[in-house]
């Protein structure tokens, strides 16, 4: 993640350009279930952005008013500066969507050829295909097409206005390994360009390894937005492990951060949201040795974070 | 995949597509679409062939008005048979046309398309043209086996009453919309195919109104096959301009205009 965030260029310079997404109080509810509870998103451009939270946590609903799908109940959304059916409209935004969405009695050139025809300017068809890796196959029926083939063309669809924000709802679902691989490789190389990328997913090492940042949504809420590494901190924080022969716990849990210290036959564990500090003070100002940091993964900051028992965190 | 890196930078300043995203490929590739359909072409140009070569044409020197034989410029009944298949044909066909959003918005078309500049009224142009390119189709047809098979009419009835069966069909264009946006099914000519031959046969189309019960005839000019048959058949008879017909087509046209538009917003609503 830290390479991908060396190439990026500054083009997410405060003020140059609007920014990518800016959405302020989004609501929504259908019926009883309020599937969007008051969500506010600033992305800058370039940015790459994982949408997590389990099934029905409202990402999709998200992702929806994102693209003038669905209109919010009340709240505001601007896509580089335009409501979202302008943004489309000039090809600024499009979306992979996780299924449907294709006329099975097509080729798959002819559907990306009838895709690019809506744009006023379009990458060339052929360019597309084979970013998407699906070239060879542009004479194929979509029907006879796998759910990977079919993926890649979804994949495809969405390069041909080169958009600002790219917007991917399970994106790699049904690609093998390399797919996976290869489909990521095209969306970081446009990420160099300036491109946004909103993605859900619920591969958690895809979000750890390919986001710049995390946004953790909870029952239409967001209940975390940072760096992975800061989403793991947050939820379970870090445990710092050392050994020491002399030491007053209580100014160890007077450090910024800590939530608990346990001190067993010289061996001190203290549980942290800010490890660094913990460290620090170990270091410099106690006989601490064999200092040991451990962090939880994204997994356990997933759950902690999106079960209904705060709980349950990090174990 | 490749990642072949492309120059430049993304867009910012960036144009809307003239007419809402309407473009020649589009329909191209439309028309394809509905010519691939091999169901579609049947039953839209064989069908009403076949049934017109099976059923009128044997009469093309049996006069309507026995008063008026065919050989002293009388109407035939194949003729009058002819224009009849012709406007069914062209029903079928339209219908379909429009019916086809049904399987679109079943495949998720609708929506993928609502993520690209194409406005909903250019989409829905694009199911009228094809309704009318595939309606012509009909028309074509039929009025081809009808010369093949030795219907003789002065040439501006054939204009007249074929631009009559075409254009009328846009009713038909109007209803397939309606049901098409209605209904979550995918093929809407399964059902609708029988639907249609019922209206024809009590509209007027496969027989002549007046050989209907009387009853049935009060009920028949308010089906919306009866004013589109009447209307394309009238240059044959050069009867007085049949004006209950008109209403007829026009009342439909917006009837189910108004209904396909209302059941368009509901669906996007609900998308």
């Amino acid at each position: 993640m830290s390479e991908n965030l060396m190439v990026r260029p500054m083009v997410g310079a405060p003020g140059a350009t609007p920014a990518a997404v800016e959405a302020s109080g989004l609501r929504k509810s259908f019926g009883n279930v309020q599937a969007v509870d008051g969500v506010d998103l600033h992305i800058r451009p370039g940015e790459i952005v994982a949408f997590l939270g389990p099934n029905g946590a409202g990402k999709t609903t998200t992702i929806d008013m994102l693209l003038g799908l669905g209109k919010p109940d009340s709240g505001e959304i601007s896509i580089y500066g335009a409501t979202p059916r302008a943004a489309i409209a000039r090809g600024q935004v499009s979306a992979v969507m996780q299924t449907g969405g294709l006329l099975k009695d097509l080729t798959v050139r002819e559907t990306v050829r009838l895709t690019a025809s809506l744009f006023a300017d379009s990458r060339p068809v052929d360019e597309v295909l084979q970013r998407a890796g699906i070239l060879e196959i542009g004479d194929r029926l979509v029907e006879k097409c796998s759910g990977g083939q079919q993926q890649r063309l979804r994949f495809a669809m969405a390069l041909l206005s080169d958009p600002g924000l790219l917007i991917l709802d399970e994106p790699t679902t049904g690609m093998d390994v390399e797919g996976r691989r290869d489909f990521w490789s095209t969306i970081r190389s446009d990420a160099a360009r300036g491109r946004t990328v909103i993605f859900a997913t619920h591969y958690l090492d895809e979000a750890d390894a390919y986001a710049d940042r995390i946004v953790m949504i909870r029952r239409g809420r967001i209940v975390a937005d940072g760096t992975a590494a800061e989403i793991k901190a947050l939820a379970a924080g870090r445990t710092v492990r050392a050994t020491v022969t002399d030491l007053e716990q209580a100014a160890v849990a007077a450090v910024d951060g800590v939530d608990s210290v346990a001190l067993h036959g010289g061996q001190l564990t203290v549980r942290t949201r800010n490890s660094d500090a913990v460290a620090r003070y170990l270091l410099t100002r106690t006989d601490a040795i064999d200092l040991e940091i451990t962090s939880h993964n994204l997994e356990d900051a997933f759950l902690a974070l999106t079960s209904d028992d705060p709980g349950a965190a990090g174990e | 995949m490749s990642t072949l890196p492309l120059p430049g930078s993304i867009a910012v300043e960036r144009r809307v597509p003239p007419l809402g995203g309407f473009n020649l490929t589009l329909l191209q590739i439309e028309l394809r679409r509905r010519l691939r359909n091999k169901r579609t072409v049947f039953f839209t140009v064989a069908f009403p062939v076949i049934m017109f070569v099976l059923i009128g044409a044997k009469y093309t020197n049996e006069p309507l008005d026995p008063g008026q034989p065919v050989s002293a410029g009388g109407t035939s009944v194949a003729a009058y048979a002819m224009i009849s298949f012709a406007v069914y044909g062209a029903m079928l066909a339209s219908t379909a046309a429009g019916g086809a959003v049904a399987l679109e918005r079943a495949l998720g078309w609708s929506r993928q398309l609502r993520i690209t500049p194409l406005t909903p009224a250019a989409n829905i142009a694009v199911k009228i043209l094809g309704g009318l390119v595939l309606g012509l189709l009909a028309v074509l047809a039929t009025f081809t086996a009808g010369v093949a098979t030795g219907v003789r009419m002065p040439w501006q009835v054939w204009i007249l009453a074929g631009l009559a069966a075409w254009l009328g069909s846009l009713v038909f264009t109007a209803l397939g919309l309606l049901v098409g946006y209605l209904v979550p099914s995918e093929n809407v000519m399964q059902f609708m195919g029988p639907v249609l031959a019922f209206l024809a046969f009590f509209g007027g189309i496969f027989m002549p109104l007046s050989e209907l019960p009387e009853l049935l005839q009060a009920v028949g000019v308010w089906t919306p096959t009866y004013g589109i048959g009447e209307i394309a058949r009238a240059p044959l008879s050069g009867e007085a301009f049949n004006w209950l017909a008109v209403g007829n087509v026009l009342l439909w046209l917006v009837l189910f205009g108004a209904g396909a538009a209302l059941a368009f917003r509901r669906d996007t609503k609900r998308v």
